[in-house]
């Protein structure tokens, strides 16, 4: 992305890359792309109630150059997206998407002339977040997934080498990165069992069992 | 201006250090949602654990987002996986358009498709975000058995929809307030 495309072979260590994957997650600037009522819920996840400021990313730019990741939030009409598009092109690389929404997603439920259907036609997203709107629960744990993902990104052309290399070893990890939910991968013992389920193949059955636990109306014969 | 002024001003950034923290610890703690809270769908069970959708696609046909897709088929006396004559055996959602109104949950006729809290959706792919009836299904609680297999809970599958009120099965939301009852003509909640 940067100098250390230029680099030679055996310059760069896994360590490093960790570490300057470390310095790109931790505090993504957002770029101000509020275009619905989502961008109401991303505002309120700025704010001091939900404070994005905890993972250092309260402030949104409102220039593209000095932002790190754009949230799309909102439904992108055909008018839009070549406003878009050059935004993007604006930010300074290493640069990542996040499309917050179902319109931005896919279109949602404007299934019509006028809007884009899914962001990804104009640029690519690295993070697909349903909900209408998503509630600003919903863009942490997008955003914390993304950082997750980010975590796991390959440096420079050596690097992807070597992801290549062990993509075709089978040596990938068993919970693909940016899959556990949040708040599952925050917590020590759901994280064990995450891990467990998706080995089983059942991680959506867990999460409706886990879910089921805690509605007392549903226990003791399915009554309140 | 005098200095009591400053000092004043002062004061009030001063006094929030006392305030309490409005900041949620959403990761570390999630929040409890409102009961009736529009999340992820379920695909409930009966008791035995055939599955309560009978195929109609009327959920697809509420859907305003086009968000579900559903194929219906014949149950047979080999391979029975809901009461009756009919099963669906595909049923996709579609997270990247459901808009999570909850008008497929109206829909339902038996109450098979309904929803849960869970909301920590976001995927990386557009694929991800599809889901098929097998991570919609809801789990099988003890008791249950993994269909395909025979009608445990009588001949016919009007045993099974007579009295279902008070034997929701899985159904989270399908389930009954103590003033329901209070409705039906014996008080048993049971409409026959």
């Amino acid at each position: 992305m940067g100098i250390e495309e230029k680099l030679p072979s055996g310059i760069l260590l896994t360590s490093v890359e960790k570490l300057v994957n470390w310095t790109r997650k931790t505090s993504t600037w957002g770029a101000t792309f509020g275009l619905a009522c989502c961008a109401i819920e991303m505002m309120a996840a700025g704010a001091p109630h939900y404070d994005l400021g905890r993972w250092g990313m309260e402030v949104f730019r409102a220039s593209p150059r000095q932002a790190d990741l754009m949230i799309v939030a909102g439904r992108v009409s055909q008018k839009m997206a070549p406003v878009l598009r050059q935004i993007y092109d604006q930010m300074a690389e290493p640069r990542w998407v996040l499309s917050m929404g179902v319109c931005a997603s896919s279109g949602g439920m404007f299934n019509n002339y006028a809007i884009v259907q899914g962001v990804d036609h104009v640029v690519p997203v690295d993070m697909y977040l349903p909900g209408c709107p998503p509630r600003p629960e919903m863009l942490i744990d997008a955003i914390l997934k993304l950082r997750e993902k980010i975590m796991q990104e390959p440096l420079g052309a050596n690097g992807r080498k070597m992801l290549e290399a062990r993509k075709a070893r089978g040596d990938v990890p068993v919970v693909a990165p940016g899959s556990m939910p949040s708040s599952y991968r925050s917590d020590s013992a759901k994280r064990v069992e995450w891990t467990q389920a998706v080995k089983e193949g059942r991680e959506e059955q867990l999460r409706i069992e886990k879910w089921m636990q805690e509605q007392r109306h549903l226990q003791a014969g399915g009554r309140w | 201006m005098s200095a009591l002024g400053a000092v004043k001003g002062f004061g009030v950034t001063f006094a929030h250090m006392f305030r309490k923290t409005v900041t949620t610890k959403y990761p570390f703690e999630t929040p409890v949602t409102a009961p009736r809270y529009h999340g992820r769908h379920i695909l409930n069970r009966h008791p035995d654990g055939l599955e309560k959708c009978i195929g109609c696609e009327l959920c697809a046909w509420a859907c305003p987002a086009d968000a579900i897709y559903v194929e219906g088929a014949d149950n047979t006396e080999e391979a029975r996986f809901s009461p009756g004559e009919r099963y669906a055996a595909t049923y996709q959602i579609n997270y990247a358009r459901c808009i999570f109104c909850g008008l497929c949950i109206e829909a339902c006729p038996t109450r098979s498709l309904t929803m849960s809290n869970e909301y920590e959706l976001a995927r990386d792919s557009r694929k991800d975000l599809i889901f098929t009836k097998e991570q919609l299904l809801a789990p099988l609680l003890p008791g249950m058995e993994q269909p395909p297999h025979e009608m445990y809970l009588g001949e016919t599958e009007k045993d099974y929809y007579v009295g279902a009120l008070t034997n929701p099965g899985t159904s989270a939301g399908a389930e009954r307030a103590p003033w329901s009852d209070r409705e039906t003509a014996d008080g048993s909640g049971a409409t026959a």
